[in-house]
């Protein structure tokens, strides 16, 4: 496996000869911070291509195709519009918290950014823990979105945005757990610790009926969590007009756009570090040749195509699904996926302790 | 019927009893009620069809159209107004629910004003509209109600008429809505609502506690402007009604000409009017699907239920010339004669039907969500549904079998085999599923047709000034979402002296209120979505 | 679709003459090529409809027409996010209201085409007591699409001129529609509102 931090040390090494400590910290991290926001909107142009063209081939159709070849430059037309489009300025709202609100959103997802594993060697920071962080600051969103709808003044973006606070506070509680079970299969909360356990095997494997359960139960927790159909309720179309968002316009809701977008990559993101490995390429113990050969796809390659493919099975979600009503969605975490979590999380400590896993 | 006239001769003496296809009663307003009542009661006339309101030279007035929902024989009530400064009649709100919105009606267009009825305000126009459009003497001049870009006036505030011991009437302040409800406002631009139409929804955190209905946001006045057309032309208005039975209604419409002017039309005129009656009944329920899939966030469906639609609509353009407007039906037969592959492309389209039902069925009525999300939700029992005059499938899938088809076979409906889809839960799944099988029972009725079209002419002469002698007529078909009627009142000119067209989607909106309460907010979009209503067609 | 295939190229061409006249800077000139390609080429419309004709727009999105092709599939159901509103339908007097109203909360730059002869002129019910005729005076409009309803390949057609029509705009000063936009404003005050 290509360790890639030869690149990131050759950096500082180049910066450090040249000037001092503490001005090597600074560049290194505004060249971070640039690097992240360009993966941040690139991602984002593409996952909402990615989008379009994959509900477009559900519905039979064709999807974006004229912009630029293939359509590819679709999104990036779309954001230049917006990047342009009339911030429309409210009477009767509260200005500040109207605002802050979408930047809040975005900043959850960007900071969610920093410990995900992008490769060998390419996380930004790996502390030991990892997983933990990235749960506690993908949280930060909900109140963004409570805030836009409560700041907003409209009675939609209020009624969309307690759903929202209702929805995510209760499946954050199913997230939890179904990390909660990983970790102890990992025995480390640390994501480059988690990356590591993986190398023989990836954890869904490893892991079997339990993991296996964690994994589904993740995937829909996480589909909520990112509002995203059938458990797109704060915004339900065809209920609340646009839900939470409704009197954004221009680049803050854009932003929302974006947010649930990324929002998207980081759940299927954080999916395939906990049950697929993050960048581990695919391994079979005892097929060394085989693994061998798997070695020489690039981790990068690796992490992102599995985000993209999860992302993908959550795209479809979407597209199939009709809708939960409020009181079933509850329901559903805390008459079923709760209770069901919790028996897998002693399932799964059982399995450990005895060694039943491979 | 002879049973009832006697009846009526004995207890109601002074009313007057005129037969004819539909029998005419006529009655003082002091009397009616009472009447009313024992019709309801006695005879078993418990679906209120409509209420035509009329200005006759001689005094302002109704006609009430009754039918016993187990027969379907109809009667006709006439009553009229006293008074033409302030005309008043008894309202029959308290026997049929669905009268509480016919009278709101008659009163926003002829400005009589009903005793009893707990809601007299306008329903189609602004509270503070000058005048009542459909009276004769009517003013229309735009500048006493001009195009205002002022916010509209809404009240919380309604009024009901109350008659007292003494004979004196008196107005009463009702509360719509009172300070402590939380009202949200869901429309008139809304996506759900299927157009223009606006619920002031009171609603205590998810749960709905009431609706109000509002309507008017694409009121085009097509009764006023019939009035002033020849009898050909008030027939490209039934396309711009509900635009999905364009077909169904053109034919109700002609079928009413045809029969006042004493127009016989060839068998291949009839079965082509039926086959395109039935192809416009799949393509609707085809949208159904699609557009009540899309509300409940399944959006996908949509896109499936509209390729069957383009396909139909395939075949009428190839007829007809258009996509949506056909304007095809004309009296003494059809514009056109059949396109030549018109046989070919029904029996391609009756091929591929069957596949694409269970695909839906697959994608969509299996589903779990969508399960849980129909069933039980939105029930309307048999009795409430005829009380409120829904009929259509919505009607059927509460057990009230109110096919017109069926009830009052008219054209060659009588001839064909084909069942009359009912069933009993009442519920947002019913009224789902009663659409699909809807649409096999018509393909049915295709594959009947489609090899056995008679030779003939496509459309007999007919005068191009057509005269219909004075006398009433009214006339109904089973439109895509229900009994569809017209009421013609001729005064022998070559123009309809009046023209009610009788909307099925008008009483959809009025249950609303009745079904949605105590549901959450997604039901009311699920049990709107399963009416099916058509906004212009409510509103007209 | 190439140029030669528009039908009134005669407008767009007396667009550029005027806005050639008065010249301008290359920095300036290319970045409002730039915006103007982003503008033209995501027009998001506002999901508006009446009548007959919204379900035209229906099929329009549908897989047989597929506006998604040029990216206008994205339809807003909130009026601040939607760039273009495809007036489809009659509009009444009772509506008119409404329609002003959302045309004023669509975020600029806003677009308005008049589809299908009743927002036209009021279309088969001009002559009736609670019709506008037309909703040229209530709104500005870009592109008219005739039809009864206009089929779904006139609407493409529509759109695509309105794309057109924001390629020649000007961002940065200059004469452009925004000024007439805004002569048309002042001249249709909306009465009676606070804020």
């Amino acid at each position: 496996m290509q360790d890639l931090s030869f690149i990131t040390n050759w950096i500082h090494n180049a910066l450090s000869s040249v000037m001092p400590a503490w001005l090597t910290v600074t560049v290194e991290c505004v060249l971070i911070g640039v690097v992240l926001l360009l993966v941040y909107s690139l991602l984002a142009l593409f996952y909402i291509l990615y989008e379009r063209k994959i509900c477009a081939w559900f519905q039979c159709r064709l999807g974006p195709n004229r912009v630029g070849p293939w359509g590819l430059l679709q999104s990036v037309a779309d954001m230049f519009k917006i990047l342009i489009k009339e911030l429309i300025h409210l009477n009767h709202i509260d200005r500040f918290l109207f605002a802050l609100a979408p930047y809040l959103v975005i900043v959850a997802s960007v900071l969610t950014f920093a410990v995900l594993p992008w490769g060998n060697g390419l996380q930004i920071i790996d502390f030991n823990i990892g997983i933990f962080f990235l749960i506690a600051v993908s949280s930060i969103g909900v109140l963004g979105i409570l805030l836009a709808g409560w700041s907003s003044n409209n009675k939609f973006t209020l009624i969309g945005s307690l759903r929202s606070g209702a929805q995510m506070v209760s499946y954050e509680l199913s997230i939890g757990l179904s990390v909660l079970t990983m970790v102890c299969l990992a025995g480390t909360m640390s994501v480059g610790g988690i990356v590591q356990e993986q190398s023989d095997m990836w954890f869904i494997f490893k892991g079997h009926v339990p993991a296996i359960i964690a994994f589904v139960i993740y995937m829909i927790a996480g589909t909520a969590e990112t509002n995203r159909g059938p458990f797109d309720l704060p915004e339900a179309e065809s209920e609340l007009t646009a839900g939470y968002h409704t009197e954004y316009s221009g680049i803050h809701f854009g932003f929302f756009y974006l947010a649930e977008y990324l929002n998207l990559f980081v759940v299927s993101g954080v999916a395939s570090l906990l049950f697929f490995g993050g960048w581990m390429p695919f391994h079979i113990p005892g097929w060394e040749s085989f693994n061998h050969i798997m070695d020489f796809i690039p981790s990068t390659i690796w992490f992102l195509g599995k985000a993209f493919v999860l992302s993908f099975v959550i795209i479809w979600f979407k597209w199939t699904f009709p809708r939960l009503r409020i009181d079933q969605l509850l329901a559903l975490e805390w008459k079923y996926l709760l209770p069901i979590n919790l028996f897998n999380l002693v399932l799964m400590v059982l399995i450990i302790t005895f060694g039943w896993h491979f | 019927m002879a049973n009832i006239t006697e009846k009526i001769a004995k207890n109601f003496p002074e009313a007057t009893v005129e037969e004819g296809a539909i029998t005419m009663i006529t009655i003082a307003d002091a009397k009616w009620h009472d009447l009313a009542k024992s019709l309801r009661d006695e005879e078993n006339m418990d679906y209120l069809v409509t209420i035509v309101g009329m200005d006759w030279p001689d005094a302002l007035g109704c006609v009430y159209y009754l039918m016993s929902s187990a027969t379907g024989e109809m009667l006709a009530v006439t009553v009229k107004a006293t008074d033409r400064e302030k005309p008043m009649l008894h309202s029959v709100a308290d026997l049929w629910k669905v009268g509480c919105l016919l009278e709101r009606e008659v009163y926003d267009f002829f400005g009589i004003i009903f005793i009893g009825n707990p809601d007299m305000r306008r329903l189609f126009l602004n509270i503070d509209w000058v005048g009542y459009p459909l009276r004769k003497d009517y003013d229309m001049n735009p500048e006493l109600n001009p195009i205002s870009t002022e916010n509209e006036r809404t009240s919380d505030v309604t009024y009901t008429y109350v008659e007292k011991a003494d004979g004196s009437v008196e107005k009463k302040e009702v509360e719509v809505f009172t300070p402590e409800d939380f009202v949200v406002n869901i429309g008139p631009q809304h996506p759900a609502t299927h157009g223009v139409l606006r619920f002031r929804t009171a609603v205590d955190g998810e749960t709905i506690n009431k609706i109000d209905v509002y309507m008017g946001y694409i009121h085009r006045g097509v009764e006023k402007l019939c009035e002033s057309l020849t009898y050909p032309q008030t027939l490209h208005y039934m396309d711009r009604l509900d635009y999905f039975s364009a077909h169904n209604y053109h034919h109700g419409l002609c079928m009413l000409f045809e029969k006042a002017a004493g127009i016989e039309i060839s068998r291949r005129a009839q079965v082509i009017r039926v086959m395109m009656d039935e192809l416009s009944r799949i393509a609707s329920h085809c949208l159904f699907i699609g557009t009540f899939c899309m509300d409940l966030g399944a959006t996908t469906m949509l896109f499936y239920t509209l390729r069957v639609r383009e396909q139909i609509l395939d075949i009428m353009e190839k007829t007809c010339g258009a996509r949506m407007t056909f304007n095809y039906d004309c009296i003494g037969g059809v514009m056109q004669d059949l396109a030549p592959d018109f046989v070919q492309d029904v029996k391609a389209l009756l091929e591929v039907l069957p596949a694409n039902i269970k695909e839906y069925n697959k994608v969509f009525t299996g589903n779990i969500i969508a399960r849980n999300r129909m069933e039980g939700i939105g029930h309307i029992s048999r009795e409430d549904a005829i009380s409120y005059g829904v009929t259509g499938p919505s009607g059927r899938a509460s057990g009230w079998a109110c096919d017109i088809r069926k009830l009052r076979p008219y054209s060659i409906y009588p001839e064909l085999d084909f069942q009359e889809v009912l069933a009993t839960e009442g519920d947002v799944m019913a009224r789902f599923k009663v659409r699909m099988r809807e649409m096999e029972e018509s393909a049915k009725i295709l594959a009947q047709l489609v090899d056995n079209i008679p030779d003939g002419e496509y459309c007999v002469k007919v005068p191009k000034l057509l005269k219909i002698p004075a006398g009433r007529w009214f006339e109904m078909v089973e439109g895509c979402r229900g009994a569809f009627g017209v009421y013609l009142e001729s005064d022998g000119s070559t123009k309809p002296y009046r023209l009610k067209i009788v909307p099925p989607c008008l009483p959809l909106a009025g249950a609303v209120d009745h079904m949605t309460r105590g549901q959450k907010i997604a039901d009311l979009i699920a049990i709107g979505g399963s009416l099916d209503y058509i906004i212009p067609d409510m509103d007209r | 679709m190439p140029y030669e295939a528009f039908k009134d190229n005669e407008y767009i061409e007396s667009l550029v003459k005027q806005l050639q006249e008065s010249g301008t800077n290359v920095v300036v000139g290319s970045l409002d090529k730039l915006i103007n390609w982003g503008r033209s080429n995501s027009i998001w419309p506002l999901t508006f409809a009446t009548s007959c004709c919204g379900i035209e727009f229906v099929s329009l999105g549908a897989a047989r027409f597929d506006m998604a092709r040029f990216g206008w599939e994205v339809a807003r159901a909130s009026p601040r996010q939607a760039d273009f509103m495809m007036v489809a339908g009659t509009i009444v007097n009772r509506m008119v209201p409404v329609f002003r109203r959302l045309y004023d909360q669509l975020a600029e730059p806003k677009y308005v085409i008049a589809c299908g002869s009743c927002a036209i002129s009021g279309g088969p019910f001009r002559r009736s007591y609670h019709v506008a005729k037309g909703i040229e005076d209530i709104v500005p409009v870009d592109v008219f699409v005739p039809g009864c309803p206009p089929r779904p390949e006139a609407m493409i057609y529509g759109i695509m001129q309105l794309s057109r029509k924001i390629k020649v705009e000007r961002f940065f000063g200059g004469v452009n529609r925004q000024e007439s936009q805004k002569e048309f404003l002042k001249a249709h005050p909306v009465e009676g509102v606070e804020d």
